[in-house]
């Protein structure tokens, strides 16, 4: 039923990828931000903290203009990064990657935020005590307490970057086999006539992996949330 | 011999911690009404409060000495502290709990001496359960044995059995008295329980309303009831 094209199997294919390698890097930045966010005290919070949850609020074409204006080619960061370390991320799937990590960005840093909130302090000076230095304390006793926040946190960044339509085709446009998402692809197909048939089996695919996606993060959800429970 | 001198001010709000004494080897007793500052002083020799001034001594080593800018963090002071909730971590089996003091100094792992405080806690069937399973009994004995697995140079002890019926109280006492006599590590036990300290304690530290009122033997308790503080 689902015969998918090579064209269309690209576009699949590179979704995942987009949003596997946008989950990957943003993991570490959601961990540490929600760690300042939920136990730290400092000049500025408040702005960082609004930063955060910008893309959720902006228009993501005006984020993703944001992005090409500092990340393409010529802005700033873009002609840093690509004098400096080769790296090129306008009109490349790593741009999607990036686009798709911000958008996915305030949808992950939340529950770890909160998950972080919610843990017992004096559990950690329980771990200080026993000789756990504070590197140690959080490896060991905060990140463990805290993952099924980590762990939603993760699943809705890669559920969005999987969906991130507006601010990815608006930084690295809509290039079949380089930047064109199942999301983008779909689009595309219902501007051409008689594309309808091609839209509606990514469509399907689309259903597809979001579903596979939340059963996937309530069963590590139930397996992290069962350690506690005991056996 | 004195093993434990403690000298040290700290402002709380409106309560005014200013404590003075010292403490030889056996189990000495901080024993006071609720709010005369305890657990303030157990927090702070353990070094999760830091003095406002002052100075802390352990054996020939100065923890803590506000004038010439020495503060040992709690993890490198080897002091164990025993809760009164327990604070076991709920994410660990019993067995984890118990070898994390080890695990995180980097000490090979001791199977004897393991099962030596394992047997002598009564906790080696409990092993490969999570502390939610645990009764409240069960879980004070744990968290003992976790505290002395980790080799500590003295341990802290905050209303151990506050939190447990009278029959469990009935049945960590005889522990506790056990570790007095064979662990060979000086103990400080805060209670508010006179009928406790009895069992326990060899010296007693008197605290009312943040400062020591008197420092002696277990004679500092006559004449007061078994509850009085209860």
């Amino acid at each position: 039923m689902l015969d998918l094209s090579p064209a269309e199997w690209t576009a699949v294919e590179l979704s995942l990828r987009i949003a596997l390698v946008a989950t990957a890097f943003a993991l570490p930045f959601g961990i540490a931000v929600g760690w300042l966010l939920a136990r730290k005290q400092f000049w500025g919070k408040t702005l960082l903290d609004g930063l955060v949850y910008l893309p959720l609020v902006l228009p993501p074409v005006v984020t993703g203009y944001l992005l090409l204006i500092s990340f393409g080619r010529k802005g700033p960061i873009g002609a840093f990064l690509a004098d400096h370390f080769g790296i090129v991320l306008s009109f490349r799937w790593t741009g999607a990657a990036l686009s798709c990590g911000v958008m996915g960005f305030p949808l992950m840093v939340r529950p770890i935020r909160l998950a972080l909130e919610a843990i017992d302090r004096r559990l950690e000076d329980a771990a200080g005590t026993l000789g756990a230095s504070p590197l140690l304390v959080f490896l060991t006793v905060t990140l463990p307490l805290a993952l099924p926040g980590v762990i939603a946190g993760a699943v809705l960044c890669f559920a969005r970057a999987l969906g991130e339509f507006g601010a990815t085709i608006t930084f690295v446009s809509n290039i079949p086999g380089e930047t064109q998402t199942i999301s983008a692809a779909i689009y595309t197909f219902l501007q051409i006539p008689g594309g309808e048939a091609a839209a509606g089996r990514l469509v399907l695919v689309a259903l597809a992996i979001a579903l596979a996606a939340l059963i996937a993060s309530e069963w590590f959800a139930r397996r992290a949330g069962m350690r506690f429970q005991g056996e | 011999m004195i093993v434990l001198a403690v000298a040290v001010e700290k402002q709380l709000g409106t309560f005014m911690l200013a404590a003075r004494f010292e403490a030889a080897g056996g189990a000495t007793a901080l024993f006071g009404p609720s709010g005369a500052g305890k657990t303030t002083v157990v927090n702070v020799i353990a070094g999760l409060l830091t003095p406002d001034r002052g100075s802390i001594a352990l054996d020939d080593t100065v923890l803590f000495d506000a004038a010439a800018g020495i503060n040992v963090p709690p993890h490198r002071r080897r002091i164990g502290y025993v809760f009164q909730e327990g604070r076991l971590f709920p994410h660990l089996s019993v067995r984890q709990n118990l070898d994390y003091g080890r695990r995180m100094s980097g000490r090979p792992h001791d199977v004897k001496e393991f099962e030596r405080i394992a047997t002598m806690l009564d906790i080696g069937r409990l092993l490969d359960r999570r502390p939610r399973l645990l009764s409240g009994g069960e879980r004070q004995r744990v968290a003992i044995g976790r505290a002395l697995l980790m080799h500590p140079r003295l341990l802290l002890f905050d209303e151990p059995l506050a939190s447990l019926d009278a029959g469990h109280k009935r049945e960590i006492l005889p522990y506790l008295v056990r570790l007095r006599d064979e662990a060979g590590v000086p103990m400080v036990y805060v209670s508010h329980t006179a009928a406790e300290v009895r069992r326990i304690a060899t010296d007693v530290v008197r605290l009312d309303d943040g400062r020591v009122v008197a420092c002696g033997g277990l004679d500092l308790l006559n004449g007061i009831d078994a509850e009085t503080f209860g």
